[in-house]
């Protein structure tokens, strides 16, 4: 099959991964990427502080583990899983038992710790797996995958013990002694646990993509054949790597164990698998960072935008739909578009189109809002009546007028946006001209 | 087959009888052939002769239907690339086939990080590898790229991933190298400058190359085989070759007055 | 007795089913390369449309117009979405219809609401058809099975005795060349997408009555055909017809028994209680494991025998 790298292929930029920087300014990006990120981490709960932002952060921390963990696959070694979410799952009922057998007495283990279990829970279940999985690659893979996951959520029901039935294991992440007055009662002691896990995570992984390993695996991501023939057996690689992909998984789930304090099926679910699939291609696979992006966005929608909107998933799908088509190599392969302009000190020149851009796309988005929110209100929720509001802005949908708007919406925003594009477009390309004089 | 030279030095590769059928068409229909160690070996033979299929046969990527094919004595047909290749055995594409979303020098480190012993690895840090490093920058000289060594390999010319595709090809020490059709696209100087830096790249090791640029073939090889509807019509030195009859007749068919000659 | 004929035939009716949404599948995945994850929500929409046109002017006209609407959806999903991911490779294609399978689920509970429609059986062919004993035979079920030859004699009859036909089955294998002759291959594309997507509306039309017509219908049959298609060998119509038959036939037999592991060590004389390890394992009867004997196949199939029954290609 075609490898994923066809589909993430920046056009403008050569996105190389991990070769030893010489560019000075890249090099400079990485550090203050990697410090602004644990500043973030640190800093951001003690300025946000309700409730709601510390739930949001803990599951993007999570999110940003298991994403990354996904594109070790993915990104990394071109290898499209349909059921990720089996390892992260499994991995999170072992520490969900072993959690319950703590808090009965039965064992001490210290809280904090449960991840590392979690992980190693999660790459026997990749050893095991894996083994079957990795036999072929391509898209027969990503079938086997798919078989395995549905096949490990069909029988969560078959297994009541391990995986608690329809309601799954419930535990609490209360328990032993505190120590230094740290009992993980409070959501904030648990979002410094997840980010703390979150760091490292991403400092080990990032780590495995400069060793030879790593390396090995974008060979055969970029050319399994060739792979083959400077002495490596592309199959024993991608087993290897599904392995230690399915510890940091374990991680993740693990963390989720903590932070909601029950597991069930919906943790080894084939939604689950997708969710972790539309966050790394949102992102961009084809950078490291990418699959943070994806996280933090794909919380956003699925947690924020959720309380917002019922429709919170059709925007997901369409965003999601909309990159693959145009913009195959995620935001994060917008972003390092703008590195090298950045470097020379154009980007400003960039900027008026941009805005315009902008702009047209928000026209056309509040379309597309307006429009989804009113079918919304007047197929499925009109039990309590027409009238709805939109950013305070009151109207009835039962009424023309707000249907007129958002046709005109459409028709100025669609008009706006090729507009927009074209102007954006020469704009590169003059830019672009001119770089090379 | 006429072999007109008696080379007796130990055999790099050795094929014998060699078959190999897809369904029910057989494309090679034995193949006999005694390459020794350090020579240079050339395989024409006109389009759809099997020359590439021989080549899949001895590098591992299909396995023979009968007969042996033996590197340094060890018989490695029906063997996986990778172990073919950790024996000892290299090599390049028709079509080329480089990393092409790493960059130049990350591809010559791949080349050779197997060959190196570092395998499976994911404890080193690739940076401090240093006998890696000189390696991948000894090849990158050799090769010619050493300006082109942060450029991603998808970019290069065409010309330059040829070079390239040589240079993963040898990267790795391997002492039994097959290039197939290493000139293929190229102008006439892109393939002078080739041949002199297979040359230099391929010295004190056994080459076997596919060409279908005589001057090529020619120029550097020190003995051809021919190969016809999958079989060796010839083996000689370039001289005995050229003259060879039946390689005119495989090529270039017979004229009316040879043939009237012949029946003479 | 009565009950194994029965339920064979509900078996196989239920697999002809399997059959129209797979040969979809088969189809556009042999010519196209395309592993189309949002078929099954053609189905969904095949049901749906048929649901909203019955309510209006009766099942009959539904049964015609819906897979036609879908077939229009599916054409319109191919020439303004597929074609512009196409450049981008078989991957971003799957990708694609993975969120176009997103996309359509969304957009279903949009339009028709989170709960299950009242799509039903029209009144003419409702009822038993047969009974033997005490066990009947439903008229509709006989009617799926009918609906299903006829379109899979129909689909042989275009593929082998029209022009059209032919120029699929040529461009199955070498679309380039068939592009060369001068037919308008893209063309030929969106007419197979689309008439794939009104074979799984078809389906859908007279599947969303007989079972259930509700927005997560998609992903309970989307699985199920993928094995098909696969255990059958994608790109082999033939093999797609024998895997569903067997899949339909052993997930109906298999929810229907109640044997167990823990049975049969008891018929042995060895006693399965509560203190044996592993004890939940071996008391499970076969019903219970019938939702995972189809992925088990499946990854059986891919391990042993990754081209299929009957297949031609390896994924």
């Amino acid at each position: 099959m075609d490898s994923v790298e066809s589909t993430m292929q920046s056009r403008q930029m050569p996105v190389v991964t991990g070769r030893t920087m010489h560019y000075k300014p890249l090099n400079l990006v990485r550090w203050v990427v990697w410090g602004l990120t644990v500043l973030l981490m640190a800093v951001l709960p003690l300025i946000f502080n309700g409730g709601f932002a510390l739930t949001l952060m803990s599951q993007m921390g999570i999110t940003i583990i298991f994403a990354l963990s996904y594109n070790m696959l993915l990104g990394q070694t071109g290898m499209l899983s349909f059921g990720h979410a089996v390892y992260s799952g499994l991995g999170a009922f072992v520490a969900v038992h072993l959690l319950n057998k703590v808090g009965a007495g039965e064992l001490w283990f210290p809280v904090s710790m449960l991840p590392l279990v979690g992980g190693l829970a999660g790459a026997f279940f990749g050893v095991l797996f894996g083994y079957v999985t990795t036999k072929k690659s391509g898209t027969t893979f990503a079938m086997i995958t798919m078989g395995i996951g549905e096949m490990v959520f069909a029988s969560s029901l078959m297994f009541p013990d391990f995986f608690g039935g329809e309601g799954g294991v419930s535990t609490n992440r209360m328990v032993g002694e505190p120590f230094l007055g740290i009992t993980f009662g409070p959501a904030r002691q648990v979002y410094y646990l997840i980010a703390a896990w979150c760091l490292v995570s991403m400092i080990a992984m990032y780590a495995w993509t400069q060793t030879p390993l790593g390396r090995i695996a974008n060979a055969v991501r970029d050319n399994p054949e060739r792979a083959e023939f400077v002495g490596y057996n592309t199959q024993r690689v991608r087993y290897l790597v599904l392995i230690l992909s399915a510890f940091f998984a374990g991680i993740a789930g693990s963390l989720s164990c903590i932070n909601f304090e029950i597991v069930s099926a919906e943790n080894v679910s084939a939604v689950r698998s997708g969710g972790v699939l539309l966050a790394v291609f949102i992102g961009g696979a084809g950078v490291f960072f990418g699959p943070v992006i994806g996280a933090v966005v794909f919380v956003l929608f699925a947690v924020a935008l959720s309380d917002l909107t019922k429709a919170w998933l059709l925007y997901l799908g369409l965003f999601f739909v909309v990159m693959v088509m145009f913009v195959p190599g995620g935001i994060a392969s917008l972003l390092m578009m703008q590195v090298p302009l950045l470097a020379r000190r154009q980007l400003g020149k960039m900027l008026p189109s941009y805005a315009v851009g902008a702009a047209a796309g928000l026209v056309l988005l509040s379309a597309i809002i307006l429009t989804v929110e009113l079918v919304y209100k007047v197929q499925v929720d009109s039990a309590n009546g027409t009238a709805m509001s939109l950013l305070g802005i009151g109207f009835d949908a039962g009424t023309v007028a707000p249907w007129i708007v958002a046709a005109v919406l459409w028709a100025v925003g669609l008009v706006a946006w090729r507009a927009a594009g074209a102007r954006v477009r020469a704009a590169w390309d003059k830019l672009h001209g001119e770089g090379k004089a | 087959m006429t072999d007109t030279t008696g080379i007796k030095a130990a055999a790099a590769l050795e094929l014998t009888d060699v078959r190999k059928k897809f369904g029910q068409t057989e494309i090679i229909r034995g193949v006999t052939l005694s390459i020794g160690k350090g020579e240079r070996h050339a395989l024409i033979g006109p389009n759809g002769a099997g020359k590439s299929t021989t080549f899949n046969l001895v590098s591992g990527r299909f396995a023979p239907t009968s007969g042996s094919v033996r590197l340094n004595g060890r018989e490695i047909g029906g063997l996986e690339p990778f172990v073919i290749n950790r024996m000892g055995l290299s090599r390049s594409f028709q079509i080329t086939n480089i990393f092409h979303r790493l960059s130049v020098f990350e591809n010559l480190r791949c080349a050779v990080l197997w060959a190196l012993g570092y395998r499976y690895s994911f404890w080193h840090r690739l940076s401090a590898l240093r006998d890696a490093k000189e390696r991948a920058d000894e090849v990158l000289e050799l090769i010619g790229m050493h300006h082109r060594r942060d450029t991603q390999a998808g970019l290069l010319t065409y010309a330059e991933q040829r070079a390239l595709e040589i240079g993963i090809t040898i990267a790795g020490g391997a002492d039994v190298i097959l290039l197939d059709e290493p000139t293929a696209g190229m102008s006439r100087s892109e393939s002078d400058h080739a041949v002199e830096l297979i040359r230099k790249v391929t010295a004190g090791k056994t080459l076997v190359m596919v060409e279908h640029d005589m001057s090529v073939v020619f120029g550097l090889a020190d003995r051809i085989s021919v190969l016809v509807y999958g079989e060796v019509i010839a083996t000689g030195t370039p001289e005995a070759i050229r003259n060879d009859r039946k390689v005119k007749e495989a090529y270039l068919g017979t004229t009316l007055e040879e043939a009237a000659e012949g029946a003479h | 007795m009565e009950f194994f004929i029965i339920s064979l035939l509900n078996g196989i009716s239920y697999g002809l089913l399997l059959f129209m949404l797979s040969s979809g599948l088969t189809l556009i995945f042999s010519m196209m390369g395309v592993l189309n994850f949002a078929h099954a929500s053609f189905y969904m929409l095949g049901a749906y449309f048929a649901y909203t046109i019955a309510s209006k002017v009766g099942f009959w006209p539904a049964l015609v117009f819906a897979p036609l609407l879908v077939a229009l959806a599916g054409a319109l999903v191919e020439r303004f979405g597929l074609r512009t991911v196409h450049r981008f490779g078989h991957v971003a294609e799957l990708l694609f219809t993975f969120g176009l399978a997103y996309l359509i689920e969304e957009g279903v509970k949009l339009v028709w609401g989170l709960a299950a429609v009242p799509y039903r059986i029209p009144a003419e062919l409702d009822g038993p058809l047969f009974t033997v004993f005490t066990s009947s035979f439903p008229k509709y079920r006989a009617f799926m099975m009918l609906v299903s030859l006829g379109m899979l004699v129909a689909i042989y009859l275009v593929l082998t005795r029209t022009r059209i036909g032919l120029v699929i089955q040529a461009a199955l294998t070498h679309p380039e060349m068939v592009e060369a002759l001068g037919h308008n291959v893209p063309r030929v594309f969106m007419m197979v997408f689309g008439g794939g997507a009104a074979l799984a509306g078809l389906a859908g039309v007279i599947g969303g009555n007989a079972f259930i017509t509700e927005p997560s219908m998609a992903a309970a049959v989307g699985s199920i055909v993928f094995v098909v298609a696969v255990v059958g060998g994608m790109g082999s119509l033939v093999g797609a017809f024998i895997a569903s038959i067997l899949i339909g036939v052993l997930q109906t037999f298999a929810v229907t028994l109640d044997a167990s592991l823990a049975g049969l060590f008891g018929s042995l004389g060895l006693q399965v209680t509560d203190a044996t390890p592993l004890r939940s394992l071996w008391q499970l009867t076969v019903a219970q494991v019938a939702p995972v004997l189809p992925y088990l196949l499946l990854v059986l199939m891919l391990i042993f025998r990754p081209r299929g029954l009957m297949g031609t290609r390896e994924g």
